[in-house]
């Protein structure tokens, strides 16, 4: 057990040091983190085959543009996604649409 | 812990490793990127189980559930209602294995060491971990109302407040009152599992009465001095569609229970009943106790709403019911699978050395069913608050459905099939 405290000390060293030095990787990984919270109604990873739409694959810019309809409250089918809409930030919901539009459909 | 002690724990039952436990120094050097358990799954923590293999398909990671199968308590109120079975409200576990490669032990956790980062489990087996997720529930305080010490006691007023058995038992004793019968439902004081619950269970068992036993009525007991949730729309529902079937009375606070003759004693009155539900107050759930993770008013688990981490143990996460909740969050499994999904992220995260999401935002979507085909909603969005610490309802977020349609059900159903495949395939 002694082993395995010093191995940790180690690891929190090497993590301190990673947290640092982490370069801006490809996955935006606050949007996937985000855009896990639309999956609980939307599907996991946003695929969906019932009356809620799927997110998964779908155009960035038209995903988009509904939720800031939906958060300026301009699409009048909404029943909760404005209420959810208004919560994120415009770049959240940019990233989200950004994250979801790079899902595979199946 | 020196060594001959942890070998006589070895020797106390068998020891599933940590990454490198049992073959000595081998924990962070071997490039296995540890263990995870997860106690509990529900909506927390089967959701926890599943996303953490999804990102960070390395850790290796155990859900202990001392069930077989899932039992949804969300839309449970409508097997009392009559418009949905119990099997309709059953998931497996059968797909965390093959889809997600999450392990699945089906036993109960009865003790946690979180020095040794050990769980104990009924059988005998011993489990140890890297971090441990803990997504409990809540237990009842049954302490609080001498006249259901008694086991026995618990099965003729049941709480029907964790689905199944209880469910079936209400359901079953609402059958068999006479017509012409009092229904007594006490609420307990907030905070509890599901506010709108208790709301949504009067709208179910006035539907049933109303159908089936029209001379029969509910009265509806709550310590807390008025509704807890989505105030306008069950009133609007009583008043539309329940009159004369549900008398709502608020402050009255439980003394006990009668259980032989179903009478519930206030502090000013009596109510008798012929098919009495109490719904006792909670805690976070036995598991939670046992670990001493329990630190907020004897009831609930304190948490960093970074990482959903205790603020007892290290190394320990809490999700779910049990936590002490933020401002403005209910209990209710939507927020458990959210929960769920900041501590996967983060516990991915402090394994694997890359920083902690610093600006976690989550969302609750909560249907009720005032009838066997009516829908109204509660929605928020919740945000940390670097100043406060703590997770925050964004202001103008949020709301609750503007009037009561069928327009929504076919929602409510689409959201309880998707929240079910997000947690368990």
């Amino acid at each position: 057990m002694i082993c395995r405290s010093i191995g940790y000390s180690a690891l929190l060293g090497a993590t301190v040091a990673l947290a640092w030095s982490a370069p801006a990787k490809a996955e935006d990984l606050k949007a996937r983190s985000w855009a896990a919270g639309c999956a609980a109604c939307h599907g996991t990873g946003g695929r969906s085959d019932n009356e809620i739409p799927p997110l998964a694959g779908r155009n960035k810019d038209d995903l988009f543009m509904m939720l800031m309809e939906f958060k300026a409250g301009e699409r009048k089918t909404a029943t909760v996604m404005h209420q959810h809409a208004k919560g994120y930030t415009d770049e959240q919901l940019e990233r989200i649409a950004a994250f979801y539009s790079r899902q595979p459909r199946r | 812990m020196k060594r001959r002690d942890f070998v006589k724990a070895l020797g106390a039952g068998a020891v599933i490793g940590r990454a490198g436990a049992l073959t000595g120094c081998a924990t962070t050097g071997s490039g296995r990127a540890g263990r995870v358990v997860v106690i509990g799954g529900g909506f927390g923590g089967a959701t926890a189980a599943k996303y953490l293999r999804m990102w960070a398909p390395a850790i290796e990671v155990v859900l202990v559930e001392r069930d077989t199968a899932f039992i949804s308590c969300p839309f449970s109120n409508r097997v009392l209602g009559g418009s949905m079975t119990l099997q309709e409200l059953t998931v497996g576990y059968d797909k965390l294995g093959p889809n997600r490669g999450v392990k699945v032990i089906h036993d109960e956790a009865t003790a946690v060491d979180p020095v040794r980062r050990e769980v104990r489990l009924a059988k005998g087996e011993t489990l140890t971990y890297d971090r441990l997720i803990v997504a409990p529930g809540i237990d009842f305080m049954y302490e609080t109302i001498p006249g259901l010490n008694d086991p026995a006691a618990r099965e003729k007023v049941p709480h029907a407040w964790k689905a199944g058995a209880q469910t079936l038992a209400l359901r079953k004793q609402l059958e068999s009152m006479r017509d012409g019968g009092v229904v007594v439902v006490h609420v307990p004081t907030a905070p509890y599992r599901c506010p709108p619950g208790p709301y949504e269970r009067a709208c179910q068992i006035a539907f049933f009465l109303k159908n089936a036993k029209p001379r029969s009525k509910l009265i509806l007991l709550d310590a807390n001095d008025d509704i807890q949730s989505k105030k306008g729309l069950f009133t609007q529902a009583w008043n539309k569609l329940y009159r004369d079937k549900i008398e709502y009375r608020p402050n009255s606070e439980l003394r006990d229970v009668d259980v032989d003759t179903l009478t519930v004693k206030l502090e000013f009155a009596d109510v008798k009943a012929d098919v009495l539900n109490v719904i006792p107050p909670q805690r976070a759930g036995n598991i939670a106790r046992q670990a001493g993770l329990i630190n907020v008013n004897d009831r609930w688990c304190g948490i960093d709403y970074l990482t959903f981490e205790s603020t007892v143990h290290n190394n320990i996460h809490v999700i779910g019911d049990a936590i002490v909740a933020a401002p403005a969050m209910p209990k209710s499994g939507h927020m458990a699978n959210q929960h769920a999904k900041i501590a996967a992220d983060a516990v991915a995260a402090l394994m694997s050395g890359r920083p902690v999401n610093d600006e976690p935002t989550i969302a609750n979507t909560c249907y009720s069913w005032v009838s066997s085909s009516e829908v109204v909603h509660i929605a928020s969005v919740h945000k940390y608050d670097v100043e406060q610490k703590t997770l925050v309802a964004v202001q103008g977020s949020g709301g609750v459905s503007a009037t009561i349609t069928n327009n929504e059900a076919r929602f409510a159903l689409s959201w309880v099939e998707n929240i079910w495949a997000d947690m368990l395939t």
